[in-house]
């Protein structure tokens, strides 16, 4: 089963890189706020059962994928 | 009887590059510097571990996520369970947070810069393994290099590290965008401790300051002590 994990940086802690993304998007002439950027990691999980693959990837991201002190995770799964 | 020369030991990650720096750094202090290969999976007999600076595993994921895992660094870990000695620079500060060993993370400077250049530092704590040849609220120079510095922790935990005295330098002025300008911080046990700046790089005036020398005297000096009392 393919699955789809973004990290972010939780919110309130400072994003240097997001607000350098967003300065830059406003001399292209958007207007934007709240630019944060985070990361994807894409795989493959070796199970066919959504639950279980899911609860696979929550233990990759609790050990490996995302540092809990400064990082969220969100999983999606695809079939 | 001539006291006993230290055993300290200096693991070798792939992409460390500050390794030689701290074991030339260490010899000229009078320790037997002990290179450690990063596949080892027990310690030879050593009386104190650095991790030095680099950049580990190429930085991948995050900086010291991947040096968490290498064989070596789960020996040092036990090594530090044990109440060894263990002091971590910059990228060794970095694996020492993301392996549990140290509070906080390392994140990207504020500036989005690399900087490097020579900070002042105050010393918070003198009665640490690594701080005793340096007094409380003294200043210290030494250099920093590095793109992800910005020590982060939520702050009820800094809160409580503050509380427990665990804050052992802080940059003198604004450096990096650390919470508190924290530049070092220990373990509770107050056997680990991790700093973003270099005091390998800073142990003879003739390159600029040798403050560094009195936290590397200090470990030198804390391993000695452990090797005779284990002798």
């Amino acid at each position: 089963m393919k699955a789809t994990v973004l990290v972010r940086p939780k919110s309130g802690i400072l994003d240097p890189q997001g607000a350098a993304v967003e300065t830059a998007l406003e001399h292209l002439g958007f207007s934007v706020a709240g630019a944060r950027v985070g990361k994807v990691v894409d795989l493959e999980v070796d199970a066919t059962d959504p639950a279980e693959a899911r609860a696979q990837v929550e233990r990759m991201c609790e050990q490996l994928l995302a540092n809990p002190l400064m990082e969220s995770y969100e999983i999606e799964l695809h079939g | 009887m001539a006291s006993p020369q230290p055993r300290i030991g200096v693991v070798m990650y792939p992409g460390s590059n500050d390794d030689h720096d701290a074991l030339w750094a260490l010899a000229a202090l009078d320790a037997e510097a002990v290179p450690v290969w990063h596949e080892e999976r027990e310690l030879p007999d050593l009386d104190a571990v650095v991790l030095p600076g680099g950049f580990s595993y190429g930085d991948y994921l995050r900086c010291g996520a991947i040096a968490r895992f290498s064989p070596a660094t789960a020996a040092v870990k036990e090594f530090a369970d044990e109440g060894g000695l263990v002091l971590g620079i910059c990228n060794g500060f970095q694996v020492l947070c993301e392996a549990g060993l140290l509070p906080g993370v390392l994140l990207q400077n504020e500036s989005l810069r690399f900087i490097c250049r020579d900070v002042p530092l105050t010393v918070e704590r003198d009665d640490l393994p690594f701080t005793t040849r340096c007094t409380r609220g003294q200043e210290l120079v030494i250099p920093v290099k590095h793109g992800d510095g910005r020590w982060f922790a939520p702050p009820e935990l800094v809160a409580e590290l503050e509380a427990n005295g665990q804050v052992v330098l802080r940059y003198a002025e604004p450096c990096n965008g650390s919470v508190d300008d924290i530049a070092g911080v220990c373990n509770e046990r107050g056997n680990v401790m991790g700093l973003m700046p270099h005091p390998e790089h800073a142990v003879d005036p003739l390159l600029g300051s040798a403050d560094g020398a009195l936290i590397l005297a200090s470990l030198v000096e804390a391993a000695r002590d452990r090797a005779i009392s284990l002798a």
